[in-house]
């Protein structure tokens, strides 16, 4: 195997002549073109390039890219380059590259956009993004309407396969996450609680943390990564798939025939699996309370009855149904949003489940808050 | 409104005036004219990127125009409310390029929705129509699959079955033989002309094959993707015989403008 050589040098007639030998390959280690460049560039009298290849062994696309580079800069330098010495294959192929012109203004070009402009165009992205919110709400109210009244149109199986994938198959992870909560509200409480003695209050700290809050915040976020992302996905993929403008064009309401039954699952079923959360909370509890805090499993029950009462509780799931609606909202909006490609059903999916856990967040604040004031 | 109407013509069944499309503030193209007669096969002809099936998604509903107007009859399409928008559309049937077909439906409840959408038939009178119509593409026996178990042809017919469930009075087909061998692009050409002529449809075809163009094309109109605009219209035979713009009779002799006798001699042994 043969060295990459390059022989330049000026001949006589001003003609600037570039010569190829050896093997130019990708793997194989070139010479530096750099030099032969530079005095193309700095001699006003040359009378223009001849490049050839009378030595030349094996060669591939970087012996061509190569060839660009020299060619290219001789046009910047309005210097024509002749490529009659080359192989007839290399010169076949120039003339394919050369072939179709650059297209003016198809070059992207590296434009830096000014922070300030990022920034505003970050908020009006936010505020479309807001809007595109309050009207699918709007929309999502309509469709409640016309589903009261009978005329809202979608496929009962799909509905039962909704609340079943939402539902059911959800109940796993979520006795697992909602008794490690449980359990882990129960030690914390406890550390503080047993300096005062007080370890029996560990059963209304769970209790009322669970029903309250915990059942139906952890329940939901659960939901947000299983079924809000599923629901982002499985749309963007039916949008990329222009099966969106399938029903659309058959007049079919996407939103009574897509997003209703969704919603419709996830507001009754979210209420459903709070319950069990909050009941597997209160198992969690009673595991630590009676294993490491000599509680006998009846005191335990006794405290949780006497303190957590049914506002409690009622509390606890009007919110899972609440987060249920938003993260319905979230992922449908997501996934009819989304773009054309696969990659745009995987950031449908992402920003479903990020927009769904702020959602959550922000609304749970609220609501407590309120109930706070309220004194509830 | 009467004046529209008395201008309208009774054999004409789409009309679009003057259509500007855009993306922002990116034209695709502008100042599209043209009328689709009842009866006839209508093909929106044009290179890869030059909007035909944006020009599609303008004329049934799904794109609004930048500027300018699509005609059903004497109503427009885009100056209609939603619900007058959906009757008048209801009256269409699209074959989307790649089928589009409900994945997580079966190919008999794909073509059933419809039907049971937008008519008072039960259950069984719509699994019978919905079988009839499959077998009409030739996909009898094939109700209980779903999408995703057929081969894309079988895809695209099942589709074509969806768009005539409700027997539409105008069938828009996007690509149809994009991504099927020659043999069935063929029988799906012969399948748009018996329908055709069976049905009595008006259909509008957006492709840039030219072996789809010549056999089946009564009318069309050329998208000039440099241009921007139509740079012409006629029956693709006579395009392909009178016209002298270079553009256009590359597109119809796959560049080989000198070919042009040849080709228009293969066209004439066609027809």
């Amino acid at each position: 195997m043969s060295a990459a050589t390059l022989d330049s040098r000026r001949l006589g007639n001003g003609v600037f002549q570039v010569d190829f030998g050896g093997n130019w390959t990708v793997g194989a280690a070139l010479p530096d073109l750099s030099a032969a460049l530079r005095e193309m560039g700095s001699s006003e009298q040359i009378g223009g390039v001849r490049v050839s290849a009378t030595k030349l062994g094996a060669w591939d696309s970087r012996f061509l890219a190569q060839l660009t580079h020299i060619i290219d800069h001789g046009r910047q330098q309005g210097i024509e380059v002749d490529t009659t010495g080359l192989p007839g294959h290399v010169q076949e192929l120039l003339r394919l590259a050369y072939a179709v012109p650059e297209r003016a203004g198809a070059r992207r070009g590296e434009s830096r956009t000014p922070l300030l402009a990022q920034f505003g165009a970050n908020f009006l992205a936010l505020l479309d993004d807001s809007r595109a919110f309050v009207e699918f709400v709007g929309l999502g109210t309509l469709s409640v309407g016309r589903l009261l009244t009978g005329r809202a149109r979608f496929r009962r199986v799909d509905l039962l396969q909704i609340v079943q994938e939402c539902g059911a198959m959800a109940l796993p992870i979520v006795s697992l996450i909602s008794l490690l909560v449980g359990l882990i509200l129960a030690f914390v409480g406890a550390v503080q609680l047993q300096m005062f003695g007080a370890q029996i209050y560990i059963a209304s700290l769970v209790g009322l943390g669970m029903a309250r809050e915990m059942g139906a915040l952890m329940t939901a976020i659960i939901v947000a990564g299983r079924t809000g992302a599923a629901f982002a996905a499985q749309l963007g993929t039916m949008n990329v798939n222009q099966e969106i403008d399938a029903f659309k064009v058959m007049g079919v309401s996407t939103f009574d025939f897509l997003v209703l039954p969704r919603m419709l699952a996830l507001i009754t079923m979210m209420p459903i699996l709070c319950l069990y959360a909050i009941l597997m909370g209160i198992v969690g509890g009673a595991i630590v309370a009676v294993s490491f805090f000599d509680i006998s499993l009846m005191e335990y029950l006794n405290e949780t009855q006497r303190v957590v009462r049914l506002r409690h509780f009622i509390i606890g799931l009007g919110k899972g149904a609440m987060f249920g609606v938003l993260i319905a909202i979230a992922g449908c909006l997501r996934g009819l949003q989304c773009g054309q490609s696969a990659a745009a059903v995987g950031s449908a999916a992402t920003s479903a489940v990020v927009t769904s856990i702020v959602l959550i967040v922000v609304s749970d604040a609220l609501v407590t808050l309120v109930l706070n004031r309220l004194h509830l | 409104m009467t004046l529209e109407r008395a201008d309208a013509g009774a054999d004409e069944v789409i009309r679009v005036q003057d259509l500007t499309m855009a993306f922002g503030s990116f034209v695709i193209q502008r100042g599209l004219s043209f009328t689709v007669r009842r009866g006839e096969i209508f093909i929106v002809m044009g290179a890869s990127g030059s909007g035909k099936s944006t020009l599609l998604r303008h004329m049934i509903g799904l794109q609004r125009p930048a500027q300018g107007e699509v005609l059903y009859g004497a109503t427009s399409l885009w100056r209609a409310n939603p619900a007058k928008r959906e009757r008048l559309l209801r009256r269409t049937g699209v074959l989307f390029q790649s089928g589009a077909l409900w994945s997580s439906m079966t190919l008999a409840e794909n073509v059933s929705l419809p039907l049971g959408e937008f008519t008072r038939l039960n259950t069984r009178e719509i699994r019978e129509i919905a079988s009839l119509k499959l077998a009409l593409v030739g996909l009898a026996g094939f109700e209980d699959y779903y999408p995703s178990e057929i081969s894309g042809g079988m895809q695209k017919r099942a589709g074509l079955a969806r768009a005539m469930a409700l027997d539409p009075e105008i069938l828009f087909f996007d690509e149809p033989s994009a991504g099927l061998d020659p043999i069935s692009a063929k029988l799906l050409d012969d399948l748009i002309l018996s329908l055709r002529d069976s049905l009595g449809a008006t259909v509008i075809v957006v492709t840039h094959e030219l072996a789809s163009i010549f056999e089946i094309g009564d009318n069309s109109i050329f998208l000039d993707p440099e241009m921007k605009t139509m740079t012409a219209s006629g029956a693709p035979k006579r395009l392909l015989a009178e016209s002298d713009d270079p553009a256009l009779l590359n597109f119809l002799t796959r560049g080989n403008a000198a070919g042009r006798q040849r080709a228009a001699g293969g066209a004439t042994r066609l027809a």
